[in-house]
């Protein structure tokens, strides 16, 4: 079972936003960035289905500017077994269905058995790669995953439907999954582990190598969300607040 | 016609985030004179434009086909991009719902147009919508703008349009077909269940009394179950509770829960993390209680109380009860 994980360097959660003067990007200057959340949870589950099958490779794929090394030094100090770094220079491009053709155009030729991605980015948030991605090379694809099975020859998918609903699902392979924060435990880089990283093979190819320029959509005109609400502040004592609560309730919600 | 509506099942009802893109296309149908047509499919099609043909609409689209009588995403992509294909409208609408995030993106690549998702705001110029999304972490707005022309998919996240301004009328309700071979489908899907018992569906929940880290410790949960009890609202929380396991995860609101956008939303002992307010901030009413001035949740709030909730339930509660 050959694995790739596609892993996404975005800015940290708790990152302050300016946008550049062109409204086209954020100025990322002094800005943290980290490995996308549900790609960590991906990355585990890669990781767990290669132990628990006992062979096999798990491959980092990212796409983005030098400073993903650090990321792509992670996954493989978490345990994955090499990496490919299709680099990236500004402008970024931001079409899901590019950035998924290019990485497809990368990784055709190592006909994976399984791709993992997490289920969406914290900094576009589109959602779309592993799937458009999955469409592009022949494979069976499922967002929400919560849980996986190895099967002969098939994976048996655990999915999140929505009010707290799943549904169990079993798939032809090769298969992109992208994967729901949640489903496990993500591991922690080990000393050895860290050791070993700097020792693994991170291949290197340019975007342009791999792009071919399809963009169906552009994004563009970056602007802060204003939320303008007036808010009435209740005040007082405990009772007051109350009293008035239940008013607001009863009489201007109207809540029966 | 110019907008096709592309329907979502919801145990023989249609979704109510369906609902709100029928909505948003009558609107922007309005203002930018284009033609509504809805399209209903799989075993509840016959149902759902029954539904539908109530709406003011040019026609429905009533779609069977014994490959898509249960939900996957091989067959679904395959069926609505033979009909937007076929029909080939100037827009086709969705409501951002899990299962349109699990097919849809196929449509894009098998139709080589754009998927503008999970869009949250759109306005007119020239005579042509214009679609935004939010991005970093829903901090930023930015603009969606589709290349080259064709049909353009948009799904819109949930409390974008009100289901409340869907316009009645009268919709002539036609059948289309799709060619489509077992081959096609290589998923076997079982049957849905429910994790844990009682699990509710907060996204049809009118009333909502939400609880955050504020409400302390296990033993508080009574409180506001009890408070929910009386006000007739369902319990639901933010992450670090069910994280606690003081409520099972279906209760969870924000991106990585549900999304909900109730009458009303009390917040309480909620900080309003931008996780958690993505589920919640398209809700009517917000009333927020909370220790923190400086919460951000406040920054959404219609009404908001500084205070300590363990303190305000008991005493909200016996004050509802009378």
């Amino acid at each position: 079972m050959n694995i790739c994980v596609l892993v996404k360097q975005v800015p940290g959660s708790d990152a302050h936003f300016a946008i550049t003067a062109d409204g086209a990007w954020i100025q990322e200057a002094e800005l943290p960035f980290e490995m996308n959340e549900s790609d960590n949870y991906a990355l585990e589950e890669a990781l767990q289905i290669r132990e628990q099958n006992g062979d096999g490779e798990v491959v980092v794929v990212s796409l983005g500017p030098d400073r993903c090394q650090k990321t792509i030094r992670e996954a493989l100090a978490k345990g994955a077994d090499r990496a490919l770094h299709i680099k990236e220079e500004p402008p970024y491009h931001s079409d899901p269905y590019a950035i998924a053709s290019a990485i497809a155009n990368a990784i055709k030729a190592e006909n994976f058995d399984l791709v993992l991605s997490g289920l969406q980015s914290d900094d576009l948030g589109f959602g779309q790669t592993g799937v458009i991605l999955g469409e592009l090379l022949g494979m069976t694809t499922a967002t929400l995953v919560v849980g996986t099975e190895i099967q002969d020859g098939k994976i048996r998918v655990k999915r999140e439907l929505e009010a707290g609903w799943f549904q169990w699902q079993t798939m032809e392979l090769p298969a992109s999954l992208a994967i729901q924060s949640g489903l496990n435990t993500p591991r922690y880089p080990s000393l050895k582990g860290i050791m070993t990283a700097k020792k693994k093979e991170i291949k290197t190819v340019s975007l342009a190598e791999v792009f071919a320029d399809d963009n169906l959509q552009e994004f563009n005109g970056l602007s802060v969300q204003h939320v303008e609400k007036q808010t009435e502040m209740i005040e007082g004592s405990v009772d007051q607040v109350v009293n008035r609560l239940v008013d607001v309730f009863k009489n201007e919600i109207r809540i029966n | 016609m110019n907008i096709l509506v592309v329907l979502e099942d919801k145990s023989g009802s249609i979704h109510r985030m369906s609902q709100e893109a029928i909505a948003g296309a009558q609107q922007i149908g309005g203002e930018c004179n284009l033609s509504i047509g809805i399209l209903a499919l799989g075993n509840n099609a016959p149902a759902l434009a029954e539904q539908a043909a109530k709406y003011e609409a040019t026609e429905v689209l009533s779609m069977e086909n014994e490959h898509l009588n249960q939900y996957t995403a091989d067959g679904y992509a395959a069926a609505v991009a033979q009909v937007i294909a076929n029909e080939n409208p100037q827009y086709v609408f969705f409501g951002h719902t899990y299962q349109i995030r699990d097919y849809v993106p196929r449509i894009s690549v098998k139709l080589q147009r754009p998927f503008l998702n999970d869009v949250v705001s759109c306005s007119t110029n020239e005579g042509k919508p214009v679609f935004s999304k939010q991005a970093f972490n829903a901090k930023l707005l930015a603009g969606l703008h589709p290349q080259g022309s064709g049909p353009v998919l948009v799904s819109f996240q949930s409390a974008t349009f009100s289901s409340d301004n869907i316009q009645n009328g009268t919709a002539n309700v036609r059948s289309v077909t799709v060619e489509m071979d077992t081959g096609t489908i290589k998923t076997v899907p079982e049957e849905p269940f429910q994790e844990a018992a009682g699990g509710v569906d907060l996204s049809s929940a009118d009333l909502i009394v939400a609880i955050g880290r504020g409400i302390g410790k296990e033993e508080n949960i009574p409180m506001a179950q009890e408070l929910a009890k009386v006000m007739g609202a369902e319990i639901a929380s933010s992450r670090p509770v069910v994280d606690s396991d003081w409520l099972a995860p279906h209760h969870q609101i924000g991106s990585s829960g549900q999304t909900v956008a109730p009458k009303l939303y009390l917040a309480l002992g909620i900080s309003g993390a931008i996780q958690h307010v993505v589920g919640m901030k398209g809700s009517k009413n917000i009333v927020v209680v909370n220790k923190d001035p400086d919460a951000p949740i406040f920054e959404l709030a219609d009404y908001g109380v500084v205070g300590d909730m363990l303190e305000i339930v008991p005493k909200l509660t016996a004050a509802l009860q009378e």
